[in-house]
């Protein structure tokens, strides 16, 4: 065969061998077909231990009660006894060290994501008592009267 | 001209000259065949959301959104509640204005575009709300069509994104048919609900179900018989979003109705 035939055939195996050398080097050892199959477990192994490592930020009530044993008590008595601290204290994440302190949302639309009323039947959100807000001390943040740690109406201010 | 013995023997050559390019291969059937093995793993997390319990607050959003830092004004979210209303006339709205990361406090309708529907109490058949979150499929069409192998489904179902490896061409977010993927506003690649991932592996809770006051989303190891989830989903009636899709969700549901899609 004539050597015109063969010098472009030399040139495409080069490429090929070049970008399969800088393959090896480039995918990382863990990369491959894991435990699903090639479908759905084709994925480099380490992103797992990645994705575990992310930072908690939301620690939970139990986290709160070591130090705001009070607070936990009265709430835990009340009818927000489901209403974790952080839904409105902020995500305590290393709390007391970082944040030492956290950041409150008393606003009007945090008592409203509840307290708003809606009529939907079949819905828990009909059987919560609600407010109008426009009629309802309009300008006037919800925790100036009423303590969210003790919602009815004798834990008033 | 090329005698047929010429021809023979360099198609010998070269094919003997690919023959080693079969050591770089991707796909190794042994490796197929060890994906029976995934069948022994003791743990296969789903989700189980009673949208009878749901009241609309959001708590779950604005968790979920600081949780997993995603940008807390763009309006994208891993999970988001949706409300339906239909009226005695026969008409469907639904809305979740961000994705109700602030809930519910109006009882007008977000129609898009800056306009609202306004529906009076006495016009109201039915209404409830239907809290949204990726469903961990077991059949992922998100996983299938990744070019790259930047998504994925872990040994416990859950299905990941590896930022490093995603190159952002998003066929993943066209092929979910529940759309909860999106692009993360800052890292540019796709992003997706991973049931808190570095909460559960912890024997955490995932924010969103911590963060909800009423017990409308709950999170359990299917594998596990004396999981409550598990147990509920055994026992009692419970649906799935789009089955005939074929994705197998993991994600169930108390309460659905057929507006729900």
């Amino acid at each position: 065969m004539k050597n015109h035939v063969f010098r472009p055939l030399f040139v495409v195996i080069g490429i090929i061998v070049l970008v399969l050398a800088a393959r090896t080097f480039y995918v990382p050892k863990d990369f491959g077909v894991h435990e699903r199959g090639y479908m759905y477990g084709w994925y480099r192994q380490g992103n797992i231990e990645d994705w575990k490592k992310v930072q908690v930020k939301y620690q939970g009530m139990e986290y709160c009660k070591d130090c705001h044993d009070k607070k936990y008590a009265s709430i835990k008595k009340s009818p927000h006894q489901n209403i974790q601290c952080e839904n409105c204290h902020g995500p305590a994440i290393d709390h007391p060290s970082e944040p030492p302190k956290l950041a409150i949302d008393r606003s009007r639309q945090q008592c409203l994501r509840c307290h708003y009323p809606l009529p939907y039947p079949s819905s828990g959100r009909s059987k919560i008592r609600g407010i109008d807000p426009e009629k309802h001390n309009p300008d006037i943040e919800c925790s100036m009267c009423h303590d969210p740690h003790r919602p009815n109406l004798g834990g008033m201010r | 001209m090329i005698t047929r013995r010429d021809f023979l023997k360099k198609t010998v050559t070269i094919a003997g000259v690919a023959m080693p390019l079969a050591a770089f291969e991707i796909i190794d059937p042994e490796k197929l065949f060890a994906q029976v093995a995934a069948e022994k793993t003791k743990v296969r997390w789903a989700f189980l959301v009673d949208t009878y319990k749901c009241v609309g607050c959001g708590f779950c959003v604005k968790a979920c959104k600081n949780e997993n830092e995603i940008p807390y004004d763009a309006n994208v979210t891993r999970t988001w509640v949706e409300r339906y209303v239909l009226t005695k006339d026969g008409r469907l709205f639904a809305d979740t204005p961000k994705g109700a990361r602030d809930g519910f406090t109006t009882t007008k309708i977000d129609l898009g575009l800056g306009k609202f529907q306004d529906i009076k109490k006495d016009n109201i058949e039915k209404a409830y709300f239907v809290p949204k979150l990726c469903n961990q499929c077991e059949n992922p069409p998100c996983v299938q069509v990744c070019p790259v192998g930047a998504t994925y489904q872990a040994p416990d179902g859950v299905v990941l994104v590896d930022r490093t490896w995603c190159i952002g061409c998003g066929y993943c977010i066209m092929a979910c048919p529940y759309g909860v993927r999106f692009f993360h506003p800052v890292h540019h690649t796709a992003e997706k609900c991973n049931f808190c991932y570095h909460r559960i592996t912890k024997g955490m809770k995932t924010a969103c179900v911590d963060a909800c006051p009423f017990g409308a989303r709950k999170i359990g190891n299917i594998k596990d018989p004396n999981d409550p989830v598990t147990k509920i989903v055994r026992t009692e009636r419970v649906g799935v979003l789009k089955s005939e899709f074929g994705t197998k969700p993991q994600v169930f549901y108390i309460g659905l109705d057929e507006e729900v899609r």
